[in-house]
């Protein structure tokens, strides 16, 4: 289970939209992940779910409060210092797949090794083909998206984000555009990279039997934590 | 295997086949054009370059003066204000004066051959008629050293004024007109009144018809007597192993012995000068039509910029830089400029080719020319610069805009 190393921490991250009327998307978030726990956030649709989730995967900036990963500060960090570490600690699973069209499912799992450039391109290859295979795709390794259903397209973008090892998962509804069948799949192999690989994943889920498998839940209305004061109590 | 930015911009390109290909076609023929206009003017002003160095001395020193010579009154009263009027020139005798001294001053130049020439005005009378002409004294041995007079001769030799100090050498064009052939004998009359017959031994055809019914030439001492200016000649006439070092060579000369020297270059100012307006106005032609076809560039990779937002925000997501990405569209600016630019060389090569293979006949020149081409490696290298230029600058702008992507913003909109 869940060691206590907290993995992923932020105290009074508010994040507001500029504009006419400005919109908070979240307010006041303090929360710790620890190394290796399953997290699902779940509330109403407009909750600030996604928002909550951009911010924790650095793809978005708190306009006030701190995050910090892997023990360290990321306020202050530009855009460039941002996608580094985004390279190399996180990985992202969206609703809809977003894979490049025109590559195969092999070239998508590659990119961000090739980016990282750390594997020789041989051990890529090694690593992608066995991301897919354990995803049980084997055989599909050179198809296009084009070529697959929207349930191997979504194991492709879960083998994407496994790519460079990353100490945190991130996934914004993973099986929210996919058929019943297909996101029973996708869960199962998201429970079992939690519980077997011990991997440390956070996900926006609206399917109870998805959260139900997780170590913990995390609710959320109107951009704000419900259970913000039991968290407290606990620091 | 090619580099990940290689292989998406690759992929973004052929994508949009038909966008691409038009965009390739108008570096391909921005390239090609510039190619068959430069090669063309630039083959015909080298041509043209070198009839006007080979048609004329490369300096000529002539028994001018550049500067007025100092007045009296200057020199007596140094940068007063001094208006001398009525200045009634003495008659003297024209010409280079000592010209033996002064042309061994110049030719102690290294680098250039020189030869004295007196040119007067002179009559032929044959058969009864008159006609004015043109009687230039010349040493054969320097003659024929700086002046391609030479080879223009069609019958006798220049040596032969060596060989018989009363001979003279005139053009075909005169002989056809009057009726003279070799041997027979003119009547020349020089305006100080001397005359002297004369006995053809040489005739040339330079092709230049007014030069060939008017210009004659006899031996230099013959023409000294005959215009009664022992010891003179008024001008030189050079030609350097290196023509374009003829402005320096001329400088030089001034500086050595006072007469004026023009070098070609001096002499051709206004053609020279032409020629630049000419360069100017076909690299702005060409220039246009390589910012034309930089439009259609930019064009073919807004587009893939905005229709690749989606692809853009996730690669960023996963941690690509806004270098990255701009790397990857400046990349299918630099493949479309690449292989515009080859398809365009070889396409130009072709219109070269089939340029050079148009017969064209000058008038009042018998031969049959080609078309006189340049084919420096110089202009391929300027065409591939430019177009590769603008095919970078044009992708510049939509890469800049494609890092500027945030992927929240796209995350947002699509969720
Ligand atoms: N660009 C935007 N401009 C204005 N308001 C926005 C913008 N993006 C999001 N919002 C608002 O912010 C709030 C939080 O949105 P968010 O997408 O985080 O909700 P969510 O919990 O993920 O919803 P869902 O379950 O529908 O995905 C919503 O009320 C939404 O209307
Ligand atoms: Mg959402």
């Amino acid at each position: 289970m869940a060691d206590a190393t907290p993995v992923l921490r932020t105290r009074g991250m508010t994040r507001v939209l500029p504009g006419e009327v400005p919109v908070t998307l979240v307010e006041d978030i303090s929360l710790s992940i620890r190394q290796g726990e399953f997290a699902v956030i779940m509330g109403p649709s407009g909750s600030g779910k996604s928002s909550l989730l951009y911010l924790l995967g650095l793809l978005d900036r708190p306009t006030s409060g701190q995050l910090w990963l892997d023990g360290e500060d990321t306020s202050g960090f530009d855009e460039d210092r941002l996608a580094s570490i985004r390279l190399e600690k996180l990985g992202f699973v969206f609703q809809f797949h977003f894979l490049l069209a025109e590559f195969s499912a092999m070239d998508n799992v590659m990119l961000p090794m090739r980016k990282l450039g750390r594997l020789t391109e041989a051990q890529q290859r090694d690593r992608a083909h066995g991301l897919l295979a354990d995803l049980g795709l084997d055989g599909h390794q050179h198809k296009r998206p084009g070529q697959m259903s929207g349930g191997q397209r979504q194991r492709v973008a879960i083998a994407r984000a496994l790519a460079n090892d990353p100490l945190v998962i991130l996934a914004d509804e993973p099986t929210g555009a996919l058929d019943t069948k297909s996101s029973i799949v996708v869960r199962e192999i998201l429970h079992d990279l939690a519980h077997r690989q011990n991997r440390t994943i956070i996900a926006v889920t609206h399917d109870p039997d998805f959260a139900s498998a997780a170590d913990r839940q995390i609710h959320i209305v109107d951009g704000r934590l419900t259970d913000n004061d039991a968290w407290r109590a606990e620091h | 295997m090619v580099s990940v930015h290689t292989q998406i911009a690759l992929s973004h390109l052929t994508s949009r086949t038909r966008q691409t290909l038009v965009s390739l076609m108008g570096i391909v023929l921005g390239v090609a054009f510039f190619l068959a206009v430069s090669s063309l003017m630039r083959g015909s002003e080298q041509d043209f370059l070198d009839r006007l160095v080979n048609n004329q001395p490369h300096v000529t020193v002539s028994d001018e003066f550049r500067q007025a010579p100092v007045q009296p009154a200057e020199r007596r009263f140094p940068g007063g204000a001094v208006e001398i009027r009525s200045v009634k020139p003495k008659t003297e005798v024209r010409g280079i004066r000592q010209y033996k001294s002064k042309l061994s001053q110049v030719d102690s130049i290294a680098g250039i051959q020189v030869a004295p020439v007196l040119a007067g005005q002179a009559i032929i009378t044959f058969a009864g008629r008159d006609v004015g002409v043109t009687l230039s004294g010349v040493v054969p041995a320097r003659m024929k050293g700086v002046s391609s007079i030479e080879k223009d001769i069609t019958k006798g030799s220049l040596d032969d004024l060596d060989a018989n100090p009363n001979g003279v050498i005139i053009g075909e064009g005169l002989a056809e007109r009057y009726r003279i052939s070799m041997g027979d004998n003119l009547l020349l009359a020089s305006p100080k009144g001397q005359v002297r017959t004369l006995k053809v031994v040489g005739m040339f055809r330079t092709g230049n018809q007014a030069y060939d019914e008017s210009q004659t030439f006899a031996a230099l001492k013959r023409v000294q007597a005959l215009m009664d200016r022992p010891n003179i000649a008024n001008s030189f006439i050079l030609r350097a192993d290196d023509p374009y070092r003829a402005r320096a060579i001329a400088a030089e000369i001034e500086r050595r012995i006072g007469y004026k020297a023009v070098s070609w270059q001096e002499a051709s100012e206004d053609i020279m000068s032409l020629l630049l307006v000419r360069n100017i106005i076909m690299y702005s032609v060409v220039l246009a039509i390589l910012v034309v076809a930089s439009f259609g560039i930019y064009n073919v990779i807004s587009t893939v910029v905005l229709e690749k937002t989606r692809d853009i925000a996730i690669l960023k997501s996963m941690g690509f830089h806004a270098r990255d990405i701009r790397r990857i569209f400046v990349i299918e600016g630099a493949v479309v400029g690449a292989i515009g630019s080859l398809l365009g060389v070889l396409l130009g090569m072709f219109i070269m080719w089939v340029l050079v293979q148009i017969p064209i006949k000058p008038p009042g020149v018998a031969e049959v020319v080609k078309l006189p081409l340049y084919w420096g490696v110089d202009q391929f290298v300027l065409a591939i610069a430019f177009a590769m230029g603008s095919a970078v600058g044009a992708a510049w702008l939509p890469a800049r805009k494609g890092g500027r992507v945030q992927p929240v913003d796209i995350l947002r909109g699509a969720a």
